[in-house]
């Protein structure tokens, strides 16, 4: 504390005051986003801009709800001429209902392979264990849009293209989420997995028993990131669903923007259903996700 | 313990270390590995997007057609401006928040944690056209904002005028790219050993010198990561440019990713396009170990 002099002091009050600056231009565009799609056509067409809304409407909202609709959900019965379709809605509900589904099934899948093959890369002495790691690692350093064109081609050949399962897959098969829980898994001592060998657990016993509490906490910061990656995976689901149905929130807001590009409280509208269902989740889980963030890069 | 493993454990070993596996090898092979292949090797032929046609072999045609089609050379061109203005200026960026925050109280550190981070979680089509309104010509705040104080006289058109056009794009670039860097950093300086700090306080260091003596070379493989996720990140430049000036105007704001996505989806020419994401591959991979062996090196 003795050298707290003068200078360091105000050092510190000039970079709060840059931060708080800082961190009022970071949460400007959201702030836009909320309240531009709550102003009146006016009120977003004049020159001068409306610090905040003189007057709110729910109007855009209208419209964007009255724009399209589309089932609610569809789900079709494999192996049979079935299909069970859902009330007709809002094409934004269905949008959201799709996106969803994606996110969930998505994060459950990556979670529960990646959990598995993190811990037997971590702890299994099997043969080809070092090359397979390296294939991981070096594919992780691969730009991962570069895929999905060739993608593309084999989804059309599995019959899953403009299908969100087509989203979903790669999702899970990308490789960071392995990399993390083999990172979270080295932690586990061999001797508790050696003492429930001799206690005569199987293997599957000791994974769910021993393996999965001791990183759940891995698994919860690979869940987060995953839900939030994927939900915001625009190019992915650019290039992979085209019908109005499949859509997601994302998608759905960016063929709106195309459509009707200088109705900006439509858009706003939109905007503001796509960003705040994925901030709410994010602020209630941020701890976690911070977490898996630090982890992933540990060893880079 | 693990040099006396008996043959019979190693298998057993080893079968149940795939069984593991299996579920995620299956994606990782079929959705990662298989397009890759399948990447390098139409990127040789004349493939097109549909699948049912027959592929023709074209050796290196596509490769050497690259290097003489103006539009690539000219994304080629802009996607190394991004990657060398971004990169940088996020890492700087990112160090000097990090810096500046990593000290305070769980609440404020939160705080600024999120805040940073919010861009990338708003998704970046929410973040796009927000971004889109607000640099519109007409009702667009920032030519208000910048008549107002003077700087400008008349509106500008900064998406559409070829000057400004790309500086526009790296700005939202900036705001969407800081966000892991910071976490990284707070996450890496929390974790510098303090005695030697207190060490070298002792002895009389000034603030500068513990920072670029003492913090500098500890932090160095979080530097590293960044440096490398940011320069990945800065390469696969898409969506801003997808919503906002789809390469526009006149090609200022062509990227390789959205050329790469041009190619596919409007020329329907894949093996071409296939031979650009193989050439930026490469591109990210030679950029990434450059930064490591300086990053060694140092």
């Amino acid at each position: 504390m003795s050298k707290d002099n003068g200078r360091s002091k105000a050092y510190t009050i000039c970079s709060w005051v840059i931060l708080i600056i800082l961190a009022f231009l970071f949460i400007f565009p959201l702030y836009w986003i909320i309240t531009g799609a709550l102003k009146t056509q006016a009120a977003i067409n004049s020159p001068t801009p409306q610090w905040w809304p003189g007057e709110f409407t729910l109007r855009n909202f209208q419209t964007l709800f009255s724009k399209r609709s589309a089932p609610l959900f569809q789900f079709k019965i494999p192996f049979l001429p079935l299909m069970v379709t859902g009330p007709i809605v809002p094409a934004a509900i269905r949008w959201l209902v799709n996106t969803v589904f994606m996110a969930v099934v998505a994060m459950v899948l990556t979670c529960v392979t990646a959990a598995m093959a993190g811990y037997a890369l971590a702890k299994k002495r099997f043969i080809g264990r070092t090359l397979l790691f390296s294939l991981i690692v070096a594919a992780m350093a691969l730009p991962k849009q570069v895929i999905l064109i060739p993608l593309i081609r084999e989804m059309s050949a599995l019959g899953l293209y403009d299908n969100i399962w087509a989203v979903i897959f790669p999702t899970v098969g990308w490789p960071f989420g392995v990399f993390l829980m083999k990172q979270f898994s080295e932690s586990i001592p061999g001797e508790m997995l050696e003492a429930a060998r001799i206690d005569g657990a199987g293997e599957m016993r000791t994974f769910t028993q021993i393996v999965v509490p001791m990183i759940k906490p891995g698994i919860g910061a690979l869940a987060i990131f995953t839900f939030i990656n994927s939900w915001n995976d625009y190019f992915m689901q650019l290039i992979m669903l085209t019908s109005s149905s499949n859509l997601t929130i994302s998608l759905g807001i960016a063929t709106m923007q195309a459509e009707n590009s200088t109705d900006y409280g439509l858009i706003m509208a939109g905007a503001t259903l796509a960003a705040v269902p994925i901030i709410v989740v994010f602020l209630i889980f941020q701890k976690y996700f911070t977490k898996g963030i630090t982890m992933g890069a540990v060893k880079g | 313990m693990r040099q006396t493993m008996s043959p019979e454990l190693r298998r057993r070993e080893t079968i149940s270390g795939y069984l593991f596996l299996l579920p995620s090898l299956v994606f990782f092979i079929g959705f990662v590995v298989i397009p890759m292949v399948m990447c390098v090797a139409t990127s040789f032929t004349d493939a097109n997007m549909n699948s049912n046609e027959v592929d023709h072999f074209v050796g290196l045609a596509n490769y050497i057609e690259l290097w003489q089609d103006p539009v690539f050379l000219k994304a080629l061109v802009n996607t190394i401006i991004i990657v060398v203005v971004s990169v940088p200026v996020v890492t700087v960026f990112s160090l000097w928040v990090a810096s500046a925050i990593h000290k305070m109280k769980e609440a404020p550190l939160s705080f600024f944690r999120v805040v940073f981070y919010l861009p990338v979680v708003t998704g970046s089509v929410a973040v796009t056209v927000v971004w889109k309104w607000m640099y519109n010509n007409y009702y667009g705040i920032f030519n208000y904002l910048l008549k107002g104080v003077g700087l400008i006289e008349k509106n500008i058109n900064w998406l559409g005028d070829p000057r400004y056009a790309l500086g526009c794009i790296i700005i939202i670039l900036l705001t969407t790219s800081v966000g892991q860097p910071i976490v990284l950093y707070v996450s890496a300086l929390s974790n510098v050993d303090q005695t030697l700090i207190e060490a070298a306080e002792v002895d009389g260091a000034t603030n500068f010198q513990t920072f670029w003596r003492i913090k500098w070379p500890q932090i160095m493989p979080t530097t590293l990561y960044i440096l490398v996720i940011t320069t990945i990140n800065s390469f696969q430049c898409f969506a801003l440019i997808q919503l906002l000036t789809s390469g526009g105007p006149n090609y200022a704001t062509e990227t390789v990713m959205y050329y790469i996505y041009y190619t596919a989806f409007k020329l329907f020419r894949f093996g071409y396009g296939n031979a650009m994401g193989v050439i930026l591959a490469i591109f990210i991979a030679v950029l990434s170990a450059v930064q490591f062996r300086l990053a060694r090196e140092k």
